[in-house]
């Protein structure tokens, strides 16, 4: 599908804000209940593996980090569901002009547009209070080498970010929105994936932006790694009902939750089919030229119905240009 | 192009008798369809279907021109004998394509203007049939439900959903594909493809009115047999079919890479928006 790059400075914000905001509440309940977990069989492709096709979405109430108040509690409990489900069905009920938190009604935006009107896109049902699991909740800090590399990216960006197009963000150039992973993390809208499985053969599509893995599961080597594929290099293996699947040859330019993983980076992903309609995907990554210790990483994707339409994102690209021609006025004033 | 006079008579002589053999040939390229193809039995998935999973290229000059052409210089000067155009037999069925005659016009536009017009340069996805035999592998990855096919250009990725019909929601590059299978062929067909892709770098092109019926038929181990009806009443006074085999990559561990070419095309498209424009126009680097 022809879509436009609307506003593309402004979307990678509002994600972020999305994704810092636990918006529980309008988790629809995607999990069985235990009684019918039980009488559930894993299905099978005809080769004999468990059956991982379908499309899910993978968008999640859950944001990446654990907020700061929560301390070590890696769950909510049933009744802080209830409540802030109140609370968020009290703020949606006010009138945008009354609303003193900017309810919302307030935000001018049509959020439905960009999937992030809660009800219209199916999450997964969780009561976890960050992706990434542990008493910490959340992504180690930078080794000091990371940190150079962090500022150093900083200030070129400073100087140059509107220099030409190879100097604006990956994602705004349609190359990398840096959320297609390996680790795979939630997408502010089109936050969806589909999963075919051929013999041998593993393939991932994401929405964004059309990116498609394919993971060998043949117990071939890797590619040469002098070849360092925006999305890494990747192999997969069964392990029981699981697909475990390890990827390296990392290009040190793409973005993993802001800062590129290096060239010795190792990510392990786990995919487990939970029931007909929950993927359990669990990941860990572990880059000691990166993070000062490896950390993992925890959601479910939920199967949705109909198929992923084509994200042509480079192909409609005019906020680039549009972004450029502006730098380029602006100079000339 | 000028061609170089000072043939004496007998090479004119032998000239015509290559012309001819090449047209027997030409003939005997083009037209062993599907069901002329001596019946080939493919091996089968688990689940009894042919077996088409692997990696699968073109091995042609179509991309170059999908008719019949001689070979030819390369639009851009300094790349001399590297980049240019090789000769080819065509893939065309009878070698004509059935151009109104407006729409033969806006071909040979295309054709002059297409280092300004090809979508290829633009690094934009190929659409259905360009992208199967342009020169970069695909995978097939044969699911229950749904074959994927991946292109290495652009990064292009068409789902090919086998059960019943369903209806586009919108127009987009690589179209909507509705797979079947008929005996040992793969039938997919296409709708909702747009107008802004081309069959070739020679500017051959189509209208958002194409529909196109492929056919996947396995005629070896290692080939297939790919045959693309292409109706465009809006462009084509009549249907036509293009056909070619597909070869299987036999390279140990041969895999699909990248080709996320939008770097590449990022000069061409904003160059002129830069703040320090590249000397010499970025012919090299």
């Amino acid at each position: 599908m022809k879509r436009q790059i609307v506003g593309s400075r402004i979307a990678p914000i509002f994600i972020v804000v999305l994704m810092s905001a636990p918006v529980f509440a309008q988790a629809q309940a995607a999990a069985k209940p235990a009684s019918a977990a039980k009488a559930w069989t894993m299905p099978r492709t005809p080769d004999g593996q468990p059956d991982l096709q379908g499309v899910y979405s993978n968008a999640q109430t859950v944001p990446v980090a654990r907020p700061a108040n929560l301390g070590s509690k890696e769950f909510y409990t049933e009744a802080d569901r209830t409540a802030t489900a109140q609370a968020a069905a009290a703020r949606a009920a006010r009138p945008a002009a009354n609303d003193p938190e900017g309810g919302a009604l307030a935000v001018h935006y049509d959020t439905s547009q960009f999937g992030l009107g809660g009800p219209t896109v199916k999450r997964a049902a969780s009561l976890r209070t960050s992706i990434i699991t542990g008493p910490e909740g959340r992504i180690p800090a930078l080794t000091p080498e990371a940190q150079t590399r962090a500022v150093e990216r900083r200030a070129f960006q400073q100087e140059h970010q509107w220099d030409s197009a190879q100097t604006r963000p990956l994602g705004e150039r349609c190359i990398t929105w840096g959320f297609e992973g390996p680790p795979m993390m939630p997408v502010g809208y089109n936050s969806t994936l589909q999963i075919v499985q051929g013999p041998g053969t593993v393939a991932i599509v994401q929405e964004m932006i059309h990116d498609t893995r394919i993971i060998p599961t043949d117990g071939r080597p890797h590619a040469p790694s002098n070849i360092r594929p925006w999305m890494g290099d990747s192999r997969g293996h069964w392990e029981g009902d699981t697909l475990v699947v390890e990827t390296i040859n990392f290009n040190p330019r793409t973005p993993f939750q802001q800062t590129p993983l290096s060239d010795v980076a190792k990510v392990t992903e786990r995919f487990t089919r939970l029931d007909n309609d929950t993927v359990q995907y669990q990941f860990t990554v572990d880059d000691p030229k990166t993070f000062v210790k490896p950390f993992s990483g925890e959601y479910n994707m939920v199967h949705i119905d109909g198929a992923i339409y084509e994200y042509a994102c480079h192909e409609a690209n005019y906020g680039l240009a549009n972004n450029l021609s502006g730098a380029r006025a602006t100079e000339k004033k | 192009m000028q061609i170089q006079s000072g043939m004496s008579r007998c090479q004119w002589g032998k000239w015509l008798l290559a012309g001819a053999a090449g047209a027997a040939l030409f003939s005997l390229a083009v037209t062993p369809t599907a069901a002329q193809a001596p019946a080939y039995k493919a091996p089968k998935t688990k689940d009894g279907k042919p077996n088409l999973n692997g990696i699968w290229q073109a091995l042609n000059e179509a991309n170059w021109d999908i008719r019949p052409h001689a070979a030819s210089q390369g639009p851009v000067y300094s790349l001399g004998a590297a980049y240019s155009a090789p000769a080819g037999l065509g893939v065309v069925e009878g070698g004509e394509i059935p151009y109104k005659p407006e729409a033969a016009a806006k071909q040979k536009e295309n054709y002059t203007n297409r280092l300004k017009l090809d979508p290829e340069i633009k690094c934009y996805m190929g659409g259905v049939p360009r992208s199967t035999y342009m020169p970069y592998p695909f995978q097939i990855v044969q699911g229950t439900d749904t074959i994927m096919i991946v292109y290495e250009y652009a990064g292009a990725v068409r789902a090919v959903n086998m059960k019943a019909p369903t209806k586009a929601p919108a127009d987009s590059w690589m179209g909507w594909s509705n797979g079947r299978w008929e005996g040992e062929s793969l039938v997919v067909d296409v709708t909702s493809l747009n107008d802004q892709t081309w069959f070739d770098r020679a500017g051959n092109w189509h209208s958002d009115a194409l529909h196109v019926i492929e056919r996947y038929t396995p005629i070896g181990p290692d080939a297939l047999q790919y045959e693309a009806t292409i109706d465009d009443p809006k462009v084509f006074t009549r249907q036509w079919k293009m056909s070619m085999p597909l070869y299987r990559r036999l390279e140990k561990n041969a895999q699909i890479l990248e080709y996320k070419c939008v770097e590449f095309a990022e000069e061409v498209l904003y160059g002129h928006l830069r703040k320090q424009p590249i000397q010499g126009k970025g012919d090299s680097k």
